[in-house]
């Protein structure tokens, strides 16, 4: 169990007050706050070593290649990954995927196929659209059911002979023979859901194609280890996991790495440059090109400090004590529909709803009156909002520094709004009419 | 520190008066025999709206709306209906921003100011829509 009392003394911005009411930030799945270790190791960078990395002799480049080295080895310790080579530092989850998606599809063809899901956040669909147009590859989508879940639940009725579930079934009716790229969220922004990543990357990997995880929302969460999901590529950002925003990270094996081309050209991704081309720098440089963040890679290094030394099993059985509290209260409160698994065990720490009707942007603006920082909106997922029939949903995000307390403000706050924002039949009529689609 | 973004506070912005336009629009439903009938909306927020007037010697003889989203765009589009009965053509493709924002009496900020011009904006439309229909009709 970790202390959250304790855990929030050393959070600044905390102590904030909005409208003279304390903070209570659950906007976690958007951005994390940060401690001030981040805050100070940013700091000291500045104030101490600042310099360029991997170029110049003197003292203060040798101090900050050495910080900016040791933050890709931290990340590879924190991820399972074989060594540091296996670790590129983009700006953030987005330009990961972008780098992958780029790289990747100067190996497809007309006719490929890149599988996807319906619960995609933007970033993972959109440079996988771009990848189609310019290769001919074709989008697929592993299609979700109405618990916000991918339809692969393991079916009991199975044969006793034959151990391949219906699940599997399910998996390779998207993924077959022309599937070169399977990309997914291993946890879904708005539904919460966490993707069995394992299954699906073993079912890609039968038939050889290459395995990109989105893990914007698992990483900071809980526990990952790439190697034990066997994904090829792996992709999160510092910001949502108590570090500064402008660092990325885009894990990948090393040797696919080694075979694929650079995403961004120009310094530091060079081994040798003449007039008339280059060689590349090797890993992980030849994807960094130009002058990296290394403010922001040693302020990642004391996030990763930080949440080792709290524990990830911790912060994650925290999030889920936040989470099944936060579920409870808001099935008390009538006109709430609340989206992704019923099973809290199915979760991670965010909940996605909807008030009667109302409109999230109305939600969260008397929410933020009462001091509480939600998100309302589609959240970067246009097409499962669609989906769910909604233009949209109001989203409480938990993270370590959350407390129970802070659920009971929060579930109360909206208990009153529920009341404000009520609808007459007629009305709400036209909104049930398209939100019931799913 | 960083000042609050310039727009009213909760209690000016969801005012009594547009919380009862929000809760019990006016004017809102389906009219079978529109003259201009003109459906817009925001993707970023969601916000929708269909206008449907009546048009009489080239003023609004009646103005309906349907529509879902926030407070502030579906009250917006109830008071609109009410502003613009018996306005005629040239003085509602005339109304601005500032004349959207003295009838609903809020200051939404820049983020939210969309979902208060919505309905005017489909009203707009539709009208200019129906007069060069009307116009080529005459041809």
């Amino acid at each position: 169990m970790l202390n959250a009392e304790r855990i929030r003394e050393d959070f600044p911005i905390l102590k904030r007050k909005v409208y003279g009411k304390p903070l209570v930030y659950l906007d976690n799945a958007a951005t994390t706050q940060k401690p001030r270790q981040v805050i100070q190791a940013t700091n000291d960078y500045y104030e101490t070593y600042n310099s360029n990395v991997h170029r110049a002799v003197h003292r203060l480049s040798q101090e900050a290649t050495a910080a900016y080295d040791e933050a890709h080895e931290k990340v590879a310790g924190f991820i399972g990954a074989e060594c540091m080579e296996e670790v590129v530092f983009t700006k953030n989850t987005t330009e990961s995927i972008n780098l992958v998606a780029s790289s990747l599809s100067q190996q497809l063809q007309k006719g490929d196929e890149i599988v996807l899901t319906q619960m995609e956040h933007h970033s993972n669909i959109v440079p996988w659209q771009q990848a189609a147009k310019r290769t001919g590859a074709k989008l697929r989508f592993l299609e979700i059911d109405g618990n916000g879940e991918l339809k692969l639940q393991h079916n009991s009725a199975t044969s006793g002979m034959c151990n391949r579930t219906s699940s599997d079934l399910q998996l390779r009716q998207t993924i077959g023979k022309k599937t070169k790229i399977v990309a997914f969220t291993h946890v879904s922004n708005v539904l919460g859901t966490i993707n069995p990543a394992k299954e699906i990357i073993a079912a890609a990997k039968e038939i050889g194609a290459v395995t990109v995880v989105d893990a914007a929302q698992s990483v900071p969460h809980m526990p990952v280890n790439v190697k034990e999901l066997g994904c090829d590529f792996l992709a999160f950002s510092a910001h949502k996991m108590l570090g500064p925003t402008g660092v990325g990270v885009l894990y990948g094996k090393r040797e696919l790495l080694e075979g694929m081309e650079p995403f961004l050209y120009g310094g530091d991704m060079i081994s040798e440059v003449s007039l008339e081309g280059a060689k590349w720098n090797e890993l992980p440089w030849k994807f960094e090109a130009g002058t990296p963040n290394m403010a922001g890679a040693v302020g990642l290094t004391a996030a990763v400090d930080y949440l080792q030394k709290v524990g990830m099993e911790n912060v994650w059985e925290h999030e889920i004590l936040l989470t099944k509290l936060a579920l409870k209260r808001l099935q008390e409160i009538e006109g709430v529909a609340v989206y992704g698994p019923k099973d809290a065990a199915k979760r991670s720490g965010l909940v996605a709803f909807n008030l009667n009707g109302a409109h999230p942007h109305d939600v969260s603006a008397f929410l933020d009156a009462a001091g509480i920082a939600v998100r309302g909106g589609h959240h970067c997922a246009m097409p499962l909002a669609r989906l769910l029939g909604t233009a949209g949903s109001t989203r409480a995000s938990f993270y370590l520094y959350n407390t129970t307390q802070e659920i009971e403000k929060f579930a109360e706050a909206l208990g009153k709004i529920a009341a404000k924002l009520k609808k007459p039949a007629q009305t709400a009529e036209s909104w049930a009419k398209s939100d019931n689609r799913l | 520190m960083a000042n609050a973004a310039a727009s009213d506070g909760i209690e000016n912005l969801y005012r009594e008066e547009l919380m009862d336009h929000y809760q019990n629009p006016r004017n809102f439903g389906n009219m079978a025999d529109a003259d201009v009938s003109y459906h817009d909306y925001n993707p970023v927020c969601g916000d929708e709206v269909t206008v449907q007037l009546k048009m009489e010697n080239g003023t609004v003889k009646e103005a309906m709306f349907n529509g879902k989203g926030c407070a502030i765009s579906q009250a917006a589009a109830s008071m609109l209906t009410e502003q613009i009965h018996g306005k005629s053509v040239k003085a509602v493709v005339a109304m601005t921003q500032n004349d959207m924002l003295e009838i609903t009496k809020i200051n939404p900020g820049p983020v939210r100011i969309k979902c208060a011009l919505l309905a005017l904006r489909a009203v707009q439309k539709g009208i200019i829509q129906y007069e060069a229909n009307r116009a080529n009709l005459a041809k």
